[in-house]
């Protein structure tokens, strides 16, 4: 029987894969999913664990920890993220291929305005980037970042003191970075206000005027006496969705509660590289 | 009094079945195939400033390499005029669903790049250019300006994936052949193996 089943169907599948119209859309629709699959899993990133991350080793415990102090500083005051980190591997592809992928994939910056930015060294292909969030491109142009690779980083990479180097780039990003803590306001304040007011009152006067037509139906029908029960059966489900959303409200910012995370921020290929 | 209860009870119910079965289509995707038309077009404006913030870059490199270089005419005319006619393309809204016009547009800028990087090659050979600071500035904005379009383009590849395949698989295919049979495949870009290579660096 099952002999007669794998029968029937091998040559039903060949017969299918000969006529290759009648098999195009699944056949194309694999295909994609395949080439999605292949560009996800291409590269592989290391965990945030920190704003030091060193994952090629080569700093020490005590640079480090001035390091993070150092970093953490910086987030406390302007809000903008830096992160440290060292690569073991740049998998066989650029440094900057690598780089703002990585910045995507942690999200470094705050989501509104994109104010993250990442100092990558990769002492196995002898590469360092200034890897710069869309907020921050206006400070930490392509040129500055340029000339505090080459002025501040290099020279000491060249010399061999990889945490001589990284320490004195964070200093030369931050002050390039540095504005008064008062236009950091103003510019967080600036872009995210504009779009959804409209939206919301628009969203408000249609609720107004589903919960109005609701209201008067309810208390029409329940003056009249009848069917009272199968008009409030509704409003449960009304009440139900609205629960629903303040759970996913609440495990979002429970995600983001202990230790060090990125806020969400995106990058988009700004910054330098330089090789030693 | 009874007739205009069970008037309202019936306005009541296609109300209600009207927002559920809003509910249940937005469930369905509905909305995806111009929601990811829109995402993939937000990403191509963006491929668009970059390319433009590369062209805006140009003059000035020109200049600032005429300044040390003026013999290599030749180079600096094909940049120039490779600038010309990559600003010269028209580009709109239907240049992304128009195989045409969009390989127009791809092969003016293909254009560019391998002028552009003929010149960077060329600049090698001028030692007081290269360390010439203006000329370092205007690189490292070249260099960013170029990695950001490769970083463009990438996303805009993956956004036009996302909207194409949605065209064509199930459940987009029944709302692309019912409600949005206007909406056409977006076109995309494909590697060209000498033009997006590096310019090679000697010692």
């Amino acid at each position: 029987m099952s002999a007669a089943i794998s029968g029937t169907i091998v040559p039903g599948f060949r017969g299918l894969a000969g006529r290759s119209s009648g098999l195009h859309p699944v056949l194309t629709l694999f295909l994609l999913v395949a080439a999605a699959v292949g560009t996800a899993s291409a590269l592989t990133f290391p965990q945030l664990t920190g704003r030091v991350v060193d994952d090629a080793g080569v700093l020490d415990p005590s640079a480090r920890a001035a390091l993070e102090q150092k970093l953490a500083d910086f987030e406390g005051k302007t809000t903008g993220q830096l992160v440290v980190v060292t690569l073991k591997s740049l998998q066989g592809t650029s440094v900057e291929d690598y780089g703002y992928q990585l910045g995507r994939h942690w999200g470094i910056g705050r989501k509104e305005t994109n104010n993250g930015a990442l100092l990558i060294v990769a002492p196995n292909e002898r590469k360092v980037r200034i890897e710069v969030g869309y907020g921050l491109e206006g400070q930490l142009t392509d040129a500055v970042s340029r000339l505090i690779i080459e002025n501040s980083i290099l020279p000491r990479f060249r010399a061999g003191d990889i945490a001589g180097g990284v320490s004195r780039g964070v200093d030369d990003i931050i002050q390039a970075v540095s504005v008064d803590p008062e236009e950091w306001k103003a510019r967080a304040k600036r872009r995210p206000d504009q779009q959804p007011v409209e939206f919301d009152l628009f969203t408000l006067v249609l609720i107004c005027i589903v919960l109005f037509m609701i209201i008067r139906a309810v208390r029409q029908s329940s003056r009249s006496g009848r069917r009272g029960g199968t008009i409030f059966a509704p409003v449960p489900w009304g009440g139900g969705s609205s629960s629903s959303d303040s759970w996913s409200g609440s495990s979002w910012s429970g995600s983001s509660g202990g230790g060090f995370s990125g806020g969400g921020g995106s990058f988009g290929g700004g910054g330098a590289s330089g090789s030693w | 009094m009874l007739l205009s209860h069970r008037f309202l009870t019936r306005n009541l119910r296609s109300m209600l079945f009207i927002i559920l079965a809003g509910a249940l289509l937005a469930g369905c995707g509905v909305n995806n195939i111009p929601t990811y038309e829109e995402t993939a077009k937000a990403k191509w404006s963006d491929v668009q400033n970059q390319y433009q913030r590369r062209a805006d870059l140009i003059p000035n490199l020109v200049e600032t390499v005429k300044g040390y270089a003026a013999q290599e005419r030749e180079v600096l005319t094909q940049v120039v005029e490779a600038r010309a006619k990559a600003t010269q393309v028209k580009v709109d809204a239907s240049t992304v669903s128009d195989p045409a016009k969009f390989k127009e547009f791809q092969d003016a800028q293909n254009a560019l790049s391998g002028a552009l990087s003929r010149l960077l090659v060329t600049v090698e050979r001028y030692p007081d250019l290269k360390s010439n600071q203006n000329f370092l500035a205007l690189q490292s904005q070249l260099e960013g300006t170029e990695n950001r379009i490769a970083v463009a383009r990438r996303d805009y590849i993956e956004g036009v994936r996302v909207y194409n395949t949605e065209l064509r698989t199930f459940p987009g295919i029944i709302w692309a052949s019912t409600l949005y049979r206007s909406h056409k495949p977006l076109e995309t870009f494909n590697a060209v193996p000498d033009a997006q290579r590096p310019p090679p660096v000697k010692f």
